[in-house]
């Protein structure tokens, strides 16, 4: 552990702390790259890497995921943890929130304890003047024993003085902190007994195994071969002596060392009454006023913003002027003039070319549907508006096996179903996990879809409502299904509610950029892979041959054989159908009823080929293959159901 | 003087059905007990019944001990279930047994213990000894479940009563620790409190299992 310097030509410097305290903001100040940022906790799932120079010497950077204490409960915390366990950092800078200094400093203790070469940065500092608080540093430095800086890092307060202080860290001076005396007896005791090799204090190992950490348990049977009989031992011995307050001791203790160490630190001034922030944030938490708050936030953001100006006045403007007046005519010109090959002007520009449909669906129907969508949802996530609709759903989500937390992927889900999976790692338990993915697969549209069929049905009057109301009934009746036949346990929610904030624009386009990156060279492949697939299936006639295969499921449905493909291209990308629907639409193939059930089924139908893969990746071959199947079966089954009600009772004929 | 085991559920059940149910009196059925009961013998020696035909009467020199009967049957249903975690006929079976081990005070510590509860875990009223009289007329609020809580009433944390451990580590690192001050906001759709400067939702399954103390 110590002369880590010697060891290194590149620096680790690892970064932190709770949930939303702004590591990702000083991740980006320091590296110059980005990493979503948002006022949201548990935003940062993965950990982010970049690179900086500081005092001559290269270091890299590595932002973890949140955690409120070194013994892990969810999958982030076990992330970030494992950081500390494996990489050997050069210096880890824990970043807390100054309005909570009493309520984080006890992870510091905990990282000093660990051994670890820890330096402390007190953000937020001009939140917590404004309620009146002031946080004496240079007192709490000298306390503690290791570097403390204040900053503001959202106003880039404190970045040199940051800098500084890791160009001058000093890796080999370490603080103490004791517990008291019976506490540590009981620590030596098991800490003693330990012989391996280890990267952390054997005092904090030993702490964790009295917590009965299963991680650190097979950590140290690893080190010390096997020979672990000793240290269970006492280990078990101790647990069952202070089997009745173990835990809850060793957060008192650690509140008592912090009390004393807060103590002359912090002042706190009197504050005035409620800001505006805080009205306005209990009004988004009373179901009276949330409820219509909700519903201006999706009219707005969603339905005016992203359907009316992304998926309707750029996407007019891009499709409809761009690409089929200027760039189309001009690239197929080109074509008809130098791809006399007629397999190679097919798979350029044919009905399903690489640039008359790839591109063109890519470029000009997609990504200004998704780029809205984000930077809605950038803007809402930066103010810290999600955590409150959690709290405002939770009730309703725990009826379909869920909880308030899930908000965000489902959320999310309407951008991208593809990244809103990967997020679902953020929920507590594998069952919320499995019925979060379900959920996504089957009954949420993703933006791109949802665009064009907005535009699609917002045609014909009635369609729009029927489409809405099937999708929720679908998705509450097979949440409050898998609510039941789901097993495994249910999970609690609990959430920490961030301070209402304005977004600031900076942030919020650059978060949006970062997410339209990813999001385009996700699916810009797929695009012209679906296209040329396409393209070779026709020319092979294997397309005919499915088109044919699914014909009589296009009949079942009420639907012309000409849908089939769509269907198909939904497999490739869900928007892709979607598009593809659009156009049997503009040709007049499709009546009210047949364009409902086609956009429900196709909504419903199986995600696209990224969500797949993801959804293999994050929950096994066996689930996510059951899940495609049950989908599949779903989709047409609703849509069957839902062709002959509308027949049946005549609505939209 | 105590009464016999079986005199005190003859007294219980009396309550019940005349207290409670509006009745006038219990037929011997509904005691399940022979007119030549001996426990029913006693009670009538100590006048605290009446029996005439197949109806049995509670008199007013037998409402007290049966009052207290009931009270203490309930208030040992309640330590089984909430103390104990003994549930269902488990529970109930072992409260009849332990009710009568509820004397000379023993009751009075108990009722304390769980901070004089008003009902048993099958909503009936558990009537109220000397011991709740007094600590209201203190105005005491004893420890309660959050739950128990107006919106913007303040508390200092007590306790915390999950049995899942990753549960209490979660709530004592976001500083839901005893000592703690926090102020409930809203309890309605979930309990939002703030513990210093942050503020924080909770479902009412956990907000069932931390315990304030009213300030």
């Amino acid at each position: 552990m110590s002369s880590s310097t010697t060891h290194h030509e590149v620096r680790k410097i690892v970064l932190v702390g709770n949930p939303n305290v702004g590591k990702s903001v000083l991740f980006n100040a320091l590296t110059g790259a980005y990493t979503t940022v948002s006022n949201y906790p548990g935003t940062s799932v993965e950990v982010s890497r970049g690179h900086c120079d500081i005092g001559g010497h290269r270091c890299e950077v590595l932002d973890t995921p949140g955690m409120y204490a070194l013994l892990p409960i969810t999958e982030e915390e076990r992330v970030a943890r494992k950081i500390l366990l494996e990489e050997d950092p050069f210096v880890v800078v824990h970043v807390l929130d100054g309005r909570n200094i009493e309520r984080m400093l006890p992870m510091t203790l905990q990282l000093i304890e660990a051994g670890l070469p820890v330096m402390l940065v007190v953000n937020i500092l001009d939140e917590a003047e404004r309620i009146g608080m002031s946080i004496d540093v240079t007192l709490l430095q000298e306390k503690l024993g290791i570097p403390v800086i204040g900053a503001a890092m959202a106003r880039k307060r404190g970045l040199s003085e940051i800098r500084a202080a890791i160009d001058g860290f000093d890796s080999d001076h370490r603080a103490r902190f004791g517990y008291s005396s019976d506490l540590e007896r009981d620590i030596l005791k098991v800490a003693l007994l330990m012989h391996g090799e280890y990267l952390l204090d054997r005092r904090a190992l030993a702490l964790l195994l009295l917590q009965k950490d299963e991680e650190i348990q097979e950590r140290v049977r690893m080190r010390e071969s096997g020979e672990t009989g000793a240290i269970d031992k006492a280990v078990n011995e101790i647990v069952f002596e202070r089997r009745v307050d173990l835990h809850l001791r060793i957060s008192l203790e650690r509140k008592r060392i912090c009390k004393g160490l807060l103590d002359g630190v912090v002042t706190q001034r009197e504050g005035e009454g409620p800001t505006l922030a805080e009205r306005l944030s209990a009004w988004t938490m009373n179901p009276w006023t949330g409820f219509p708050l909700l519903l201006v936030v999706l009219y707005f953001g969603l339905f005016k913003f992203v359907g009316g100006f992304g998926a309707g006045t750029i996407v007019d403007l891009l499709e409809g002027s761009l690409f089929e007046e200027i760039i189309n005519p001009w690239v197929i010109g080109l074509a008809d003039r130098f791809l006399t090959w007629s397999w190679l002007h097919e798979l350029m520009v044919g009905e399903y070319g690489i640039f008359t449909l790839g591109v063109r669906y890519a470029v000009a129907i997609v990504l200004p549907i998704v780029g809205t969508f984000f930077i809605a949802f950038s803007v809402i996530e930066d103010t810290g508006y999600f955590p409150r609709l959690a709290m405002l759903v939770d009730r309703i989500f725990k009826k379909i096996g869920l909880n308030g937390r899930a908000v965000i992927p489902m959320v999310l889900g309407f951008g991208c179903d593809t990244m809103a999976t990967i997020v679902t790692r953020t929920l507590e338990t594998v069952r919320e996990r499995v019925i979060a993915t379900v959920l996504l697969a089957l009954a949420i549209p993703c933006s791109a879809q949802l665009g064009v069929i907005l535009g699609l049905l917002s045609e014909v009057p009635g369609a729009l409502v029927v489409w809405s109301l099937s999708l929720s009934l679908v998705f509450l009746v097979i949440g409050f299904l898998a609510a039941r036949l789901v097993p495994g346990e249910r999970a609690m929610f609990y959430m920490e509610i961030p301070p209402l904030r304005l977004p600031q624009v900076r942030n919020v386009l650059v978060k949006t950029l970062t997410r339209m990156q990813w999001y385009f060279l996700e699916i810009f492949p797929l695009f012209i892979i679906a296209s040329v697939l396409l393209w070779a299936g026709k020319l092979t006639g294997a397309l005919d041959w499915l088109v044919k295969a699914m014909t009589p499921a296009m009949y079942a449905l009420g639907l012309p054989a000409d849908v089939a493909p769509a269907f198909i291209f939904g497999f490739f990308r869900r928007d892709f159908g979607a598009a593809g629907l659009y156009d049997l639409q503009t040709s007049g193939l499709l009546n009210p009823v047949q364009l409902t059930v086609a956009a429900v089924t196709l909504t419903l139908f199986v995600p696209c080929v990224a969500q797949f893969l993801v959804m293999q990746k994050e929950r096994g071959w066996k689930v996510s293959i059951g899940i495609f199947v049950f989908v599949t079966l779903l989709a047409f089954s609703s849509g069957w159901v839902l062709n002959q009600l509308l027949l049946l009772t005549g609505v939209l004929s | 003087m105590t009464l016999s085991e079986k005199a005190e559920e003859i007294l219980e059940a009396l309550w019940i059905a005349i207290v409670e149910d509006g009745d006038n009196a219990a037929h011997l059925t509904t005691l399940a007990v022979a007119a030549d009961d001996e426990a029913l013998q006693e009670l009538d020696r100590l006048a605290y019944v009446e029996v005439k035909g197949e109806r049995v009467y509670l008199r007013q020199e037998g409402r007290a001990d049966a009052r207290m009967a009931v009270r203490r049957h309930r208030l040992a249903e309640r330590l089984m279930m909430d103390i104990l975690d003994l549930k269902g006929i488990t529970g109930d079976e072992r409260a009849c047994e332990f009710e009568h081990l509820l004397r000379l005070g023993v009751d009075t510590k108990l009722c304390t213990l769980l901070n004089h509860p008003t009902t048993c875990p099958h909503g009936k009223p558990i009537p109220p000894g000397e011991c709740c009289e007094a600590a209201r007329a203190r105005g005491e609020t004893g420890v309660v479940a959050l739950t128990e809580l107006k919106a913007g009433e303040c508390g200092e944390i007590a306790y915390l009563s999950t049995t899942d451990s990753k549960k209490m580590q979660k709530l004592m690192s976001m500083g839901v620790l005893p000592g703690n001050n926090l102020r409930l906001s809203r309890t309605y759709p979930t309990f939002i409190f703030k513990v210093g400067n942050s503020e924080f939702a909770v479902d009412d399954e956990l907000a069932r299992e931390i315990f304030v103390r009213k300030i």
